[in-house]
């Protein structure tokens, strides 16, 4: 990671990297979304209902992996002093807010013709909305510590510790079994059957690189910004 | 109960929020680096 302190050669490989990611990640998703829409069968008991699944999961997946990003540039932040850490934080933050307040949102509308209600105080669906509000406080520091210009080590701390609700998130399922559907992919297999699982992973990964790509893009938007204000600083202190 | 409205809304929030922040994303990258470009070429 410390070969990434440099900016210049983080941006010598984000710069060729940023297209790649973007382009195979949006045809991946291009094809997974169309292979959900019209190639899959209906589900046995949720009915066509289940087509949600391939942008709800990818987006409940990037929330959270957005956040556990957030967690680990914040540690890098603050115990190696890592100068790309807090920028690589602050670039997750909104594209994993979005993902988070999909999630929500698909979820709301997968909820209504399975289980009847848009909205419940489940263990899964509470713990998903504490993240997306975690990011938009996270979003309010960063930006504060950002205009103070300081090493800001309060969103760093708060981006470590906010991580706690990642396994609150993941296990809600299990200590709290109301009305969202236990874990269906683990890593000894799916209950869900393979004619409907297969675009499943496609759609996760494309969107995952399109992640990736925008997280590069804000990192690179940041970088510049920072370098055209020391260059004004140093131009109005000559 | 018809399942396809709620399918379409879920796709098009989920295609229209993404290709927002794509968009976004890029448009603020470009209008930077353009910034700190022409800052160089100044020097």
């Amino acid at each position: 990671m410390h070969i990434f302190a440099n900016p210049a050669r983080f941006l010598s490989i984000a710069r060729p990297l940023t297209p790649w990611l973007g382009w195979v990640g949006a045809v991946l998703i291009v094809a997974a979304l169309f292979a959900g829409l019209f190639v899959t069968p209906r589900d046995y008991l949720q009915g066509e209902s289940v087509r949600i699944m391939y942008v709800h999961v990818p987006a409940a997946w990037l929330g959270m992996a957005g956040w556990s990003g957030i967690a680990t540039a914040s540690l890098m932040q603050l115990i190696w002093r890592h100068p790309l850490a807090a920028v690589a934080g602050r670039a997750i933050a909104v594209p994993g807010a979005l993902f988070a307040a999909i999630c929500l949102v698909t979820g709301s509308i997968w909820g209504r013709p399975t289980w009847g209600a848009w909205w419940e105080w489940d263990g899964r669906l509470t713990s998903m909305l504490v993240l997306f509000f975690l990011y938009l406080a996270y979003i309010a520091l960063a930006s504060a510590g950002a205009e103070r210009g300081s090493n800001d080590r309060i969103s760093a701390i708060f981006g470590v510790v906010g991580a706690a609700n990642i396994p609150v998130i993941h296990y809600s399922v299990e200590w709290w079994r109301t009305l969202h559907q236990g874990q269906s992919i683990g890593l000894s297999g799916s209950t869900i059957d393979g004619s409907i699982l297969w675009p499943l992973p496609i759609a996760a990964l494309g969107f995952s690189l399109l992640f990736g790509a925008i997280v590069l893009m804000r990192m690179r938007a940041l970088l510049a910004q920072a370098k055209v204000v020391a260059r004004l600083k140093r131009m109005t202190a000559e | 109960m018809n399942h396809w409205p709620f399918i379409i809304a879920a796709y098009a929030i989920t295609i229209i929020g993404t290709l927002a922040i794509a968009v976004a994303s890029y448009a603020g990258m470009r209008r930077a680096e353009r910034q700190a470009d022409a800052l160089t070429r100044r020097d």
